[in-house]
């Protein structure tokens, strides 16, 4: 294990050159002759039907080249096949202020923008639906004509085993509301595209994605057009975590006006216009019962969770199955129960925010079990410790589980913390909190359903002895561009910055499924490792053959090809491919990974099931004023257990920028919106749009961190290695709600912990700040599924399905 | 990309060719010092001069000189004034107030001048043109029949004063130079300020402010600065105070100035009431608390405005006993953190 | 509204254009001379992105007026290196791991880079004061924080 030369050895990254000397090219650094410039007009209202949308002045304006409306598309688009609900520009209807109406093409952007004023808009204002509760209250008006019914998108509800039966007379039952305020990626970058007519006459698009597969299905659809006609390049990405994973009106737009005007179309958005994407963290609101036995072992968990999805469908049903897919994969939960409702109403499309789904119900659960320890008067790392979940497990919801290196996470917190002289220790405003997470690494089905690989890699050597790795994997900066380098450079023996790499280009690169959900490290990471070592057998067989030396002796190390018995008969890598060239032919090899069949076979169960799950620990020590409610966090100490960390630089980079945006998700982002006094306006705007307004931390606000890697090799991982840079963000959030009741006695069940509610809490008669009720939901009959200890394999009950059917 | 809209540009030399420009410019020609609140609001069209003058290459508005009395040009960069070693030691009020106003890239063109006249602010207002098209424009225009958001009932705007300079400065007794073509008057730096959030500032539009004089009298002062993050925001609450202490800690003199709780900069009139006194637990607890009655926050800036009027009085008593001498390290959290924070300092 | 001659120096050489006095240093650095290497996220003074030395000082391009550049001295990323070697700074943001989607990178360098030519030990509370107007959404700033240490420590030892 620890002779590997490249893995594990701390090193800079292999994109690092051209991104501290200016040298990356991010989508709005491209530039092209005739390049003509896209903006949009979007709507100011909420929700409005549209009358009529006349371009004919902005066209006679200075510059103007083009227009298009809502009328010049004609085809629907969405990231999900059950949601095909998003327009490039709206043709009749809009449902959120900012949905895009018409777009004007201009020789420059400045002209472009001018021209919008002269485009004239009649609009027949709707009735608005701000929260999930007039959602669920006011079926008309629909804001989609899809979903389960009125302005509900999705209920689900899932049970596995008998819950009520295990709830109706437990020796302690904790009934508790969380809420977690939605917030949003905030990548520096703002989104760009720039779609152009390659020579051939097929289109182009380079763009700001984060999943160039998906854009091509889009665009394919979109416009109508052959997918092989479509090349989709994904420039390298200023950011991410999840906003970019969409396929954007945007992209749409430019592609087609590229294709009208026959010239380089170029859209850059403004940082308004992000926050309107949005496709970020939903608001959710949770009701959490557990029952515990008087030594505080979990019997059973009844989650119920109600999303506010924004006007569309998004990723939006997954992110409902995921409030409730990942509550079983950190402590042994004999029986479960989840409930979850996605609601449209006329805001910014939610989505999948680093972690998707997962960090609120955490927060919940975290908290709660704090609750629970309190009450029981146990240390709540014991109780956690005490019913950890099996490695190489099932859970009740069927998911398998592989390493867990849970404990070795929270003893080297708790040890590296003081935890045991702190926790309930500290003098009154002096608190820790701790908590537990778990994330996938990757999810076991792709978006669409196919049977194809997730992650293809392909290798190209030649007789100049570079190795030129071909990938569809998209660099936002997680650094997956290291990670298929440095897997090459291993298995092949040389350095990492002698590898050429092309990535996430649809016309060059095998697919991969994209940036998202912890997947690429561990898929196109396998896939390397097979194209890798495919290169490498062909190599060693021809060296075997030339130079009479068993190919099992046969050493690829240090850019040379040598006889591990006697390292000084060998030859340089060069050579090797030369002599593997001259026998073999040209050398190309392609490796691809698919994930293991789910255990579960449920339907529903196909959202949570992942080759393999990562686990983290964190402890917060903070200070509260208990005169204003101000709150520090002073130190964080944080345990990955990430399986191996392939290059320790970049993995702790990923922990310490989970931390930063779960400090901030915790204490101060908030994806809120204004309504203005309905008498006066219709308005529902972005309360906090700009990079002023949304607080996201800055270099002052850092508490300091300390970051564990806790490393077991998992099977499944490429060397062992699991995801990093998702899941050390969920557990900041709950611990440190945790420290601020160890601090001052008060709980804060909503994200984010703000000074006020801490405040309110201090002076209420229930030291508790929180939402105060569950709106009572109708719920679908729930697909039963009987735990795997209680038989069955994996498939809903008879009864149940019955039931569901009729 | 965000732009701003076309203007005509002209460079000033002098001071006096500046007047002349800006006179001759009409109601729609301003001054462009740094730039650093202009153009953000020339960029969502809060603002659409026709004219900009620049001040950039007019030397004599640049300069610290500290002998008696402090001049400040009022061209000179923030930065300046945070790295001016006699600042700090002789007006400690206006050195954490400087070194606490936005960020360190922004301090590096911002100018004194600049924050003196920074525009009020609004959550409901300083937002670009499409939002507040969306909402419905505010009496701020640019449409004549707007209301305003704040309190739609009444008939005035109610944009918060955000400047932290101005405090600080108020606190200290500044007087500042104001010079037009028709020539130079001298007001003290209260006087620059109406209650008015869309028409916060008295001085004439062609007039400039040329410098800031501080009396050179023995005082001790303080800036206390809230704001949610350790930099780039504006204050939600700005508390200056400055005292002049005589024998027997007698107070001779005081300033207390409450900011961003306003439309503009409060010059506590109870500091009045502290003169012949000195700052006992009771005397401070009793003067934050009626002077906690000033401030009246609305909602428009960040943090609620309940909350925010409550961390007034405690700010007020915790300037107060940190000038009294105390050791802020004993302060509760908040308290501390703020007393403590000094901004960029070089030792 | 006419165009105006311009006349500056961006990386150590002169640059004469016209253009209309509303653009920006910001915009005129990317647009007309293709220097791309400086960024922008809000163009409103808010995220850090487009800093640039200007005589020396690092300020943020998106609230200059490229007009008010004239006669003056503008170094951007593209001008950090010496020739084909790395700035300190440069090689140890690479080493430390502080840039990882690399959209803020540019912004941080400049700021540093002015921090340790005027501070060159400077201390931690320091740096972060220095950076605290650059946002970086990746690293969480620890790793900035160590390069800028590093990069002081490099130049201290050469
Ligand atoms: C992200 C961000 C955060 C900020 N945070 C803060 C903060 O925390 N605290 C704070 O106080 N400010 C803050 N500001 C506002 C602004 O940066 C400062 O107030 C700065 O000091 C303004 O100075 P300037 O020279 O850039 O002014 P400019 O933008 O050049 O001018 C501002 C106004 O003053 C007028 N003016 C300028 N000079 C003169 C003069 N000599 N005589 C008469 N009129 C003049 C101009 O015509 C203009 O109307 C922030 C700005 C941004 C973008
Ligand atoms: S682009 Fe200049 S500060 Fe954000
Ligand atoms: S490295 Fe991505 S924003 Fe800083």
């Amino acid at each position: 294990m620890s002779d590997y030369r490249v893995i594990g050895k701390a090193r800079r990254r292999v994109d690092a050159r051209a991104k501290v000397t200016g040298q990356t090219r991010f989508a709005d650094d491209l530039s092209f002759p005739r390049m003509l410039h896209c903006k949009l007009l979007r709507s100011p209202h909420p929700h409005a039907l549209l009358r009529q949308v006349d371009v004919t002045r902005a066209l006679r304006a200075p510059g103007v080249v083009a227009a298009l409306t809502g009328k010049d598309f004609s085809i629907r688009y969405g990231i999900l096949p059950v949601s095909q609900d998003e327009e490039p520009l709206c043709r009749d209807k809009v449902r959120m202020t900012g949905d895009p109406i018409a777009t004007v093409i201009a020789t420059t952007e400045e002209e472009a923008y001018a021209a919008l004023e002269l485009i004239d808009v009649e609009y027949e204002l709707l009735p608005v639906i701000a929260t999930p509760l007039e959602a669920l209250q006011c079926d008309e008006p629909r804001i989609h004509d899809y979903g389960d019914r009125g302005n509900v998108h999705k209920s689900v509800a899932l049970e596995f085993g008998d819950v009520d039966a295990a709830l109706a007379a437990p020796a302690h039952l904790f009934d508790d509301l969380f809420f977690y305020e939605g917030n949003t990626h905030l990548a520096i970058e703002q989104h760009a595209s720039v779609a152009l007519l390659e020579p051939d006459g097929r289109l182009a698009l380079y763009s700001s994605t984060q999943t160039p597969h998906y854009v091509h299905r889009a665009l394919s659809r979109a416009l109508d057009l052959a997918p092989h006609r479509i090349r989709v390049v994904a420039t390298p990405n200023g950011g991410g975590f999840g906003g970019k994973t969409d396929p954007f009106h945007h992209e749409i737009v430019v592609a087609k006006a590229a294709l009208l005007t026959g010239r380089p179309v170029k859209i850059c958005l403004t940082r308004e216009e992000v926050f309107q994407c949005h496709r970020g963290r939903h608001p959710v609101m949770m009701r959490m019962r557990t029952s515990v036995d008087d030594d505080g072992f979990i019997k059973a968990v009844d989650l119920e969770t109600l999303l506010d999805g924004g006007a569309y469908g998004s990723y939006g049903v997954a992110s409902t199955f995921y409030t409730g897919a990942l509550q079983t994969v950190t402590y042994r939960i004999p029986r479960y129960r989840f409930r979850g409702c996605r609601t449209f109403t006329n805001k910014p499309p939610c989505g999948p925010k680093r972690g998707h789904g997962t960090p609120q119900p955490r927060f919940a659960q975290e908290v709660q079990l704090d609750k629970i320890a309190v009450a029981l008067g146990k240390d709540p790392a014991d109780l956690r410790l005490q019913q950890l979940i099996e490695p190489h497990s099932l859970t009740a919801n069927w998911l398998q589980i592989g390493s867990v290196g849970l404990r070795e996470c929270i003893e080297r917190v708790i040890d590296r913390s003081g935890w045991r002289s702190k926790w309930q220790k500290m003098p009154h405003g002096r608190g820790a909190g701790l908590a537990c997470s778990s994330y996938l690494c990757g999810a076991a089905l792709p978006i669409y359903w196919n049977d194809m690989p997730h992650s293809g890699v392909q290798l190209k050597i030649d007789r100049s002895g570079l190795i030129t790795v071909f990938c569809g994997a998209t660099e936002v900066g997680q650094g997956s561009d290291d990670v298929l380098a440095g897997i090459v450079a291993e298995v092949l023996g040389v350095e990492p910055y002698d590898i050429r790499l092309v990535t996430g280009d649809t016309d060059l690169t095998p697919v991969d499924l994209g940036s998202y959900s912890s997947r690429v490290t561990l898929m196109a990471g396998n896939a390397a490792i097979q194209a890798a070592e495919r290169a490498k057998a062909l190599i060693a067989g021809a060296v075997s053959a030339k130079l009479g030396i068993p190919e099992e002796r046969l050493v690829f190390a240090e850019s040379r090809v040598f006889d591990a018995a006697d390292p000084a008969q060998g030859l340089a890598f060069r050579d090797a491919v030369i002599i593997a060239e001259t026998i073999q032919g040209s050398i190309g090899t392609v490796g691809s990974y698919k994930p293991p069949a789910a255990a579960a076979r449920f339907k529903g169960g196909g959202v949570g099931p992942s080759p393999s799950y990562s686990y983290t620990t964190a402890v917060a020590e903070v200070e509260v004023d208990a005169g204003t409610g101000w709150l520090r966090v002073e130190k964080i100490w944080i345990a990955h257990d990430i399986g191996r960390a392939l290059n320790p630089t970049l993995a702790r980079g990923q922990v310490e920028g989970s931390v930063y945006m779960g400090l901030g998700e915790a204490l101060s982002e908030e994806q809120a919106m204004r309504r203005l006094p309905p008498r006066l306006s219709h308005a529902l705007v972005h309360k906090t749009p700009s990079m002023l307004d949304y607080k996201s931390p800055t270099a002052l606000d850092m508490p300091e961190v300390f970051v564990d890697l806790i490393e077991q090799a998992e099977a499944n991982g490429p060397f062992g290695a699991k995801e990093v840079g998702q899941g050390p963000l969920l557990p900041i959030a709950p611990a440190i709600a945790n420290a601020v009741f160890d601090a001052v006695g008060v709980r804060v069940d909503e994200v984010p912990i703000t000074p006020e509610k801490i405040l309110r809490a201090l002076k209420a008669s229930g030291r508790r700040a929180g939402p105060q009720q569950f709106p009572s939901i109708a719920w679908p009959q729930a697909v039963y599924v009987p735990p795997p200890w209680e038989g069955g394999d994996g498939r809903a009950a008879t009864k149940a399905e019955e039931a569901l059917q009729s | 990309m965000m732009r701003a809209g076309r203007f005509r540009y002209h460079v000033a030399s002098t001071v006096a060719d500046a007047a002349a420009a800006l006179a001759d410019g009409g109601p729609h020609a301003r001054l462009l010092a740094g730039g650093t609140d202009l153009i953000p609001n020339m960029k969502r069209r809060q603002d659409t001069p026709d004219l900009l003058v620049s001040l950039r290459h007019v030397g004599e508005l640049r300069g610290i000189s500290v002998n008696g009395e402090t001049a400040i040009h009022a061209g000179t960069s923030l930065d300046d004034i945070v790295k001016s070693a006699a600042i700090r030691a002789v007006h400690p009020a206006l050195h954490r107030a400087a070194s606490q106003i936005a960020s360190p890239l922004i301090r590096n063109t911002a100018t004194l001048g600049g924050n003196l006249c920074v525009d009020t602010r609004c959550n409901y207002y300083n937002q670009t043109f499409e939002w507040r098209k969306s909402i419905g424009f505010c009496l701020r225009g640019p449409v004549p029949d707007g209301i305003c958001w704040v309190a739609p009932s009444g008939r005035r705007c109610w944009a918060t004063a955000s400047s932290d300079s101005a405090p600080a400065l108020i606190a200290l007794g500044a007087r500042l130079t104001l010079l037009s073509r028709e020539g130079e008057r001298d007001i003290p730096l209260e006087e620059l300020y109406a209650d008015d959030g869309a028409c916060p500032l008295t001085k004439r539009a062609d007039e400039i402010v040329t410098s800031i004089r501080i009396p050179s009298r023995v005082v001790r002062s303080t800036y206390w600065k809230l704001r949610r993050r350790g930099s780039i925001d504006f204050p939600a609450l700005g508390v200056a105070a400055a005292i002049r202490p005589g024998p027997h800690g007698v107070i001779e003199d005081a300033r207390i100035v409450l900011g961003a709780v306003a439309s503009h900069p409060l010059l506590v009139p109870e500091s009045q009431l502290l003169i012949g006194r000195t700052l006992t637990d009771n005397v401070i607890e009793e003067f934050a608390e009626g002077a906690a009655r000033h401030a009246r926050p609305l909602d428009n800036t960040d943090f609620a405005m309940t909350w925010r009027k409550s961390v007034a009085r405690s700010f007020l008593s915790g300037a107060l006993r940190e000038l009294r001498g105390d050791d802020p390290s004993t302060f509760p959290l908040l308290a501390r953190e703020t007393a403590l924070r000094n901004g960029w300092r070089f030792e | 509204m006419d165009k105006v001659r311009l006349a500056l120096r961006v990386n150590g050489e002169p640059v004469d254009l016209a253009i209309a006095p509303n653009r920006t240093l910001l915009e005129v650095l990317r647009e007309d001379l293709a220097l791309t290497g400086t960024k922008h996220g809000c163009e409103l003074g808010e995220c850090g992105a487009c800093a640039v030395l200007l005589d020396t000082r690092p300020v943020l391009s998106c609230l200059v007026l490229a007009l008010e550049c004239e006669g003056a001295d503008v170094v951007t990323v593209e001008g950090l290196a010496q020739d084909a070697r790395l700035d300190p700074l440069q090689e140890a943001f690479s080493d430390c791991g502080a840039t990882q989607c690399g959209y803020c990178t540019p912004g941080f360098l400049i700021t540093a880079k002015a921090l340790l030519d005027e501070r060159p030990q400077a201390t931690r509370a320091e740096i972060a004061e220095a950076l605290s107007g650059n946002l970086c959404r990746c690293t969480g700033y620890i790793q900035i924080f160590e390069a800028v240490e590093q990069a002081a420590r490099r130049i201290s030892d050469e």
